[in-house]
């Protein structure tokens, strides 16, 4: 029986137990993404006679008679190319990564206008991770999504006209400053934005299926793999096992230094040290038969002893995980199992908390989270005639895998090409090496196209989480509200293997305490070896762990000094120009400050705290058994990582404008829309006039990639130089063509204005062709000075001592993120960190039981921010231009999200007189915490608790 | 997800075309959500044709493949001629009170209105987690399940017993649920509903029912917090007092009873079952003397 998609009939029958997901997708709706596979993320949402569906969880087989409605078949409006709500999520720019775009938009185009009054509810079954949702409201309701979140009545420094530069200069309107739409919009609201795996049918014939076995021992050794079966099962190729894996070791995270991390890691491995560690692969013809593959394999173990939690890791006689790695592997002390440590002192802690008035010690701990990038980790990799590979990836660092494929391979690196299409959320994931190197190695064996996604679950148990850190502090403080002391002991938990092991730990021990003066500090710090599965790169890179460390330390000093916990904080500050210490006794000698905006933060959060209480979001109106208090935490980030991070441009004149080509890859980010910004500033026109092609080894030389939120500030700084050096070869090339002195021919919207005569980017592009005139200009950057950028968050909070519910009354974020180059966008990663934050804040956990199992596997047991949990935050940002980053502009990505749960743990301590040392910050626990603090009103007690 | 094992979708409703790797397929939701490794076919109630729902003078009986969306609409639904109320009821919900609790407990689905769309009654409950809201509501109305067995044989089982704990309950191996039974006198009843999630709109953590039926009987159903549903029934004479409800719930929870998993501690789930219970108790039973 056929099926109507998108009203044409389609004679294939799916498979019985195939989804109508995939079946939408073979048939070439590409718009229907996997976000989940579940039916928990509604990225995949069609209609089936009209009515909105997950298609992951329909069976197919029920479709067939049936008319569907998918993103690429929804019917425009009358005269117009878009649905209705396509133009709106158009307008207001309701998106960032866009993987749950279509599915958005498929819902929101049923809703009645009855259904838009309640948003929590209908939108609660699509999840973003990127937005924070405020955007997709705006989006939803038709609202135009510009400004800022504020309330009318407020202002900020986006209120005021942009700072430019070069305003004036041109009689283009500045391109920095406005709320230039991401180019690829159009693709996103469409569904033809190309993610990972969006490849149309017949672009890699024959393209073959992995998928991995994974271990079920926390530490084992492989005696036998016999796969006599799993090769026997029709349809699969080839099995490969740790005998075809490559010796080479190296680590899946991806660094500029490769030697930043320790080689742990083989592609596979002969011991698997944590549950759910690839033990060998099977290659097929179909997912299918894949799976078949490695039901069938018969793996014989040799289980070993294993540890699971640091502590014991270090103690005599534990299970050693990496004792076997050779003495250059970079691991500090294999025989205690720790990967890297420090231990530093400034001053002497000893005496200055003998000293001190009041002292503060407890001990935090942060849990296991997880990125949750919709897009789960995915790639294809295939090879040439010639014997040279490519591999088209979800990751944030091209130019570094295709270092490490090279490596590992042995392939000589102008063999190896490695793409990025547009990622569907990154978050720090994305910076490891995680899929590429088994497909890389079947499609070296076997010649032919391969291709691995993973599963939802194997994201939570098979990929990396935050390391948890477990952090003693002691800090003292005199009455005159000087902070004296800080000491922080920190022991973290990098699982099974090392990856970015040494570099969270060092940055967590960086800006969090470099931010405040005082005499005397002190770091204790190991990272440790664990059989549990790997920690990684995560938003905020040990910051956010250490800060809420910190922050809610020096909130406990000021309770004891009885003084408010933002004035303390504000008089131990840092000031412009102080030095910047924390591991070392004099500061980091390419830190500076290219701008200040730490002491605006804290008024303007202030400020914003204070009205909200004036205009009545104080809590008045709830009943007695509410709590309520304010809490703050602020937050300092370097504006690009250390020891290096490198980009490389180039931008061509061609007919039609011009064609930029970077190596920094999109996900979400914004930064291919602050690029063609930048570019577009220099040369006088508009940012659509600016055509960013990107993330592709072939199109640029090299580029450390998209973390440590350097898109803007590294990758913009060699857009920023190529667009000024091709201005002036326009420039010089327009004056000769039309005779006019070169100071008088300005780049302008459609080409080069010479004293009122325009030639055109045809013209241009035509004569410097004849004239074999490269219109075309390089920009390189280093990474190196580096400034500073700021966050400080206030939340008042009110909290039901009779059942542990929190309710957030007024979120504010104040950042100095320098000039802002596109204010819509920067909010938009603000509020999308704060609603992360709060995930990790209030509700999620990835827990691992004592044997070492993630149990936490789908997205019901591990619940992220929905529509209905995350309140519409107050942004504010300070007025600052940074002399060291692109026209002005700091970095802005990573760094909202860290001083979110200190400061909510800081309003939850106002509002009920409870420190919480650990997190989540959940429902259950606040109000077991209140009932052993007697804080708890009688059962009975006249309340209403209904809702 | 694809169920790649399957080899045969196959129409039927009758529970001798069982065999061993077969499972029922109602809505699909929890089937495709979770996947299989093991199953080999799905009987496929898809083309079952039965009633959704039917409405007569004895109570209202919900089809296992009843439509959560079909559900939500019933309570507006108008009253049939025949099984009109004496008072001239127009909505169903008029004529019988009870059924006000239909709405709170379909928003209490963690999923959202598009999964209502495929979701079934009967899919709920067989599903059996602690957290359904449809063996809530179906448990907290007195519902009776028929369920199907081999050769044309069928039983009936209380919905609160047929939910025996996390993720398991009395179907033997191939028996099918057909329908549930509300009794009216039940769906005659005022009632009291109360929830608590560790998140806004989440999974219900703590859920219960009370019911205030026309003779007077008070019945509390305890859901979500429990790892099965536990009923406490009082009748006129025996209305409780705060000590009396406290104690009561003392002897038919037992502290291992309480769930405990990521969706709430089982210490929370405990004192909010009591407190929760108290609020119910003083609502329904205002102005009356325990």
């Amino acid at each position: 029986m056929a099926m109507d998609i998108n009203g044409e009939t389609h004679a294939n029958s799916p498979r019985p137990g195939q989804c109508l997901r995939t079946f939408l997708r073979e048939e070439g709706m590409q718009g229907v993404k996997k976000g989940c596979d579940g039916g928990d993320c509604g990225a995949c949402t069609v209609h089936v006679d009209g009515v909105p569906v997950h298609s992951c969880i329909y069976p197919a087989v029920r479709a067939e008679g049936r008319s569907i409605t998918t993103i690429e078949g929804l019917p425009d409006a009358a005269g117009a190319d878009l649905h209705p709500m396509q133009e709106q999520f158009l307008k207001a720019q309701g998106f960032q990564c866009g993987f749950c775009t279509a599915g958005m938009i498929m819902t929101a185009a049923t809703f009645s206008d009855e259904q838009k009054q309640n948003l929590p509810r209908n939108l609660k079954g699509n999840l973003c991770r990127c937005t924070g949702y405020r955007a997709i409201e705006d989006a939803v309701l038709g609202n135009d999504g510009g400004g800022c979140s504020h309330p009318p009545s407020e202002s900020c420094a986006l209120d005021a006209p942009a700072v430019s530069p070069r305003a004036g200069t041109s009689s283009a309107p500045a391109a920095v400053g406005a709320d230039t739409p991401a180019p690829a919009a159009p693709l996103v609201v469409t569904g033809t934005a190309r993610y990972t795996l969006d490849v149309p049918t017949g672009e890699f014939p024959g393209l073959l299926h992995l998928k991995l076995a994974r271990s079920p021992h926390a530490h084992a050794r492989i005696r036998t793999t016999d796969t006599r079966a799993a090769l026997a099962v029709p349809g699969v190729v080839a099995v490969f096992t740790h005998e075809d894996a490559p010796a080479q070791l190296f680590s899946t995270a991806q660094h500029e230094l490769y030697t930043d991390d320790p080689d742990d890691t083989r592609v596979l491995d002969d011991v698997v040290r944590f549950k759910g560690q690839r033990v060998a692969a099977v290659v097929a013809e179909t997912v299918a038969a894949a799976e078949a593959g490695v039901r069938a394999l018969d793996v014989d173990y040799e289980v070993l002893p294993a540890v699971f939690e640091p502590e014991t890791a270090m103690a005599p006689g534990a299970p050693l995980l990496h004792a076997d790695k050779p003495e250059d592997s970079r691991i500090a002390v294999p025989e205690r199992n720790i990967v890297a440590e420090v231990h530093t002192e400034i001053g002497d802690v000893a005496a200055a908390l003998d000293s001190a008035d009041v002292v503060h010690e407890a001990t935090y701990v942060t849990q296991r989270v997880q990125h949750v990038a919709l897009e789960t980790h995915s790639a294809i990799a295939w090879t040439g005639a010639d014997g040279s590979l490519a591999v088209r990836s979800s990751t944030q660092v091209p130019f570094l895998v295709r270092r490490t494929l090279a490596r590992v391979f042995a392939l000589p690196q102008e063999k190896v090409r490695v793409v990025a299409g547009r990622v569907g959320g990154g978050f720090g994931g994305k910076q490891e090496v995680l899929t590429e190197d088994i497909v890389a190695l079947a499609a070296l064996k076997l010649g032919r196209p391969v291709q691995l996604e993973l599963t939802r679950s194997e994201q939570f148990t098979a990929t990396t989480t935050r390391h948890p850190f477990t952090i003693r502090v002691r800090a003292g403080a005199r009455r005159d509200g000087t902070l004296t002391a800080l000491a922080l002991d920190a022991t973290v938990n990098t699982g099974a293997y090392g990856n970015h092991a040494p570099g969270v730990m060092f940055h967590g021990c960086g800006e969090s305490i470099a931010v405040y003066r005082c005499a005397a500090k002190k770091v204790d710090a190991r990272t440790v070896y664990t059989n549990t599965l790997p920690s990684g790169a995560f938003r905020g890179y040990g910051l956010s762990q250490m800060i809420f460390a910190v922050e809610s330390a020096l909130d406990e000093l000021a309770v004891q000094l009885g003084v408010d916990p933002l004035e303390f904080k504000r008089r131990n500050m840092i000031r412009h120009g102080d030095d910047m210490l924390s591991l070392h006794s004099e500061p980091e000698a390419d830190v500076h400050y290219g701008s200040y905006g730490l002491d605006q933060c804290v008024d303007l959060v202030r400020g914003a705290l204070d009205r909200g209480r004036e205009r009545g979001a104080g809590g008045e109106d709830l009943g007695p058994e509410w709590l309520v208090g304010e809490g703050t935490a602020l937050s300092m980030i370097d504006t690009v990582p250390p020891r290096g991070h490198y980009a490389h441009s180039i931008i061509a004149l061609t007919a039609d404008g011009y064609r930029l080509d970077v190596g920094t890859a999109e996900f979400g980010n914004g930064t291919t829309t602050v690029h063609a910004q930048l570019a577009a500033q220099v040369l006088g026109t508009s940012p659509a006039a600016v055509r960013v092609r990107q993330s592709d080894t072939l199109l640029t030389e090299h580029d450390s990639g998209a973390f440590g939120s350097t898109g803007t500030v590294v990758a913009g700084k060699a857009t920023l130089a190529a667009a000024q050096e091709l201005a002036g070869l326009v420039r010089s090339f327009a004056a000769e063509l039309s005779g006019v002195p070169a100071e008088d021919c300005t780049p302008v919207a459609g080409g080069v204005d010479c004293a009122g005569q325009l030639v055109t980017f045809a013209q241009l592009a035509e004569a410097a062709a004849e004239r074999s005139v490269p219109l075309q200009a390089e920009g390189r950057w280093g990474g190196t000075p580096r400034s500073v950028a700021f966050n400080v968050q206030g939340f008042r909070v009110a909290v039901n001592s009779a059942t542990g519910e929190l309710a957030i009354l007024q979120s504010v974020q104040a950042a100095d993120a320098g000039v802002v180059v596109n204010p819509r966008q920067c909010r938009g990663q603000i509020e999308g960190g704060i609603a992360q934050a709060l995930g990790a804040a209030l509700y999620e956990e990835v827990r691992i039981d004592d044997g070492g199992t993630v149990t936490t596997d789908i997205l019901r047991q591990y619940h992220i921010p929905t529509f209905a949990d995350v309140p519409r935050s107050e942004v504010y940002f300070a007025r600052t231009s940074d002399e060291l980053g692109p026209l002005g502009a700091k970095s802005m990505s990573e760094s909202p999200y860290n001083p979110v749960a200190p400061a909510l743990a800081n309003a939850v301590r106002a509002a009920t007189g409870v420190r919480f040392t650990s997190l989540p910050l959940a429902r259950d626990r606040i109000y077991l915490a209140l009932k052993e603090a007697g804080r708890v009103p009688a059962v009975g007690a006249d309340l209403l608790l209904a809702r | 997800m694809d169920m790649n094992t399957i080899e045969a979708v196959v129409p039927t409703t009758d529970p001798g075309d069982w065999r061993e790797g077969d499972a029922w397929l109602a809505g699909g939701t929890v089937l495709f959500s979770y996947g299989s490794s093991t199953l080999r076919r799905l009987l496929d109630l898809g083309s079952a044709g039965w009633e959704p729902i039917t409405v007569n003078d004895d109570g209202i009986e919900l089809a296992a493949t009843c439509l959560v969306a079909t559900l939500y609409e019933l309570p507006d639904s108008p009253v049939h001629a025949g099984t009109k109320g004496t008072d001239g009821a127009v909505r169903l919900v008029d004529k019988w009170p009870a059924l006000e609790l239909v709405r709170p407990c379909c928003d209490s689905f963690v999923a959202s209105f598009k999964i209502w769309n495929m979701s079934t009654v009967g899919g709920n409950i067989c599903t059996s987690l602690p957290a359904g809201p449809m063996t809530s509501l179906c448990a907290g109305l007195d519902g009776t399940a028929t369920i199907l067995g081999p050769h044309g044989s069928h039983r009936e089982v209380p919905v609160a017993e047929l939910v025996t704990g996390d993720a398991t309950n009395a179907l033997l191996p191939g028996e099918l649920l057909r329908s549930i039974q509300l009794p009216a006198s039940a769906l005659a009843a005022r009632t009291a509903f109360r929830r608590l999630s560790l998140s806004n709109l989440g999974r219900s953590g703590v859920l219960l029912i009370g019911r205030l039926d026309p003779d007077e009987t008070l019945v509390l159903t305890v859901t979500a917090s429990t790892k099965r549903p536990v009923q406490l029934r009082f009748n006129a004479a025996e209305h409780p007092d705060p000590g009396e409800l406290e104690a009561a719930l003392d002897a038919a929870i037992a502290p291992e009873l309480y769930h405990d998993d990521i969706h709430g501690l089982p210490q929370w789930r405990r004192d909010m079952t009591y407190r929760l219970a108290e609020e119910i108790r003083a609502e329904l039973l205002m102005g009356r003397s325990a």
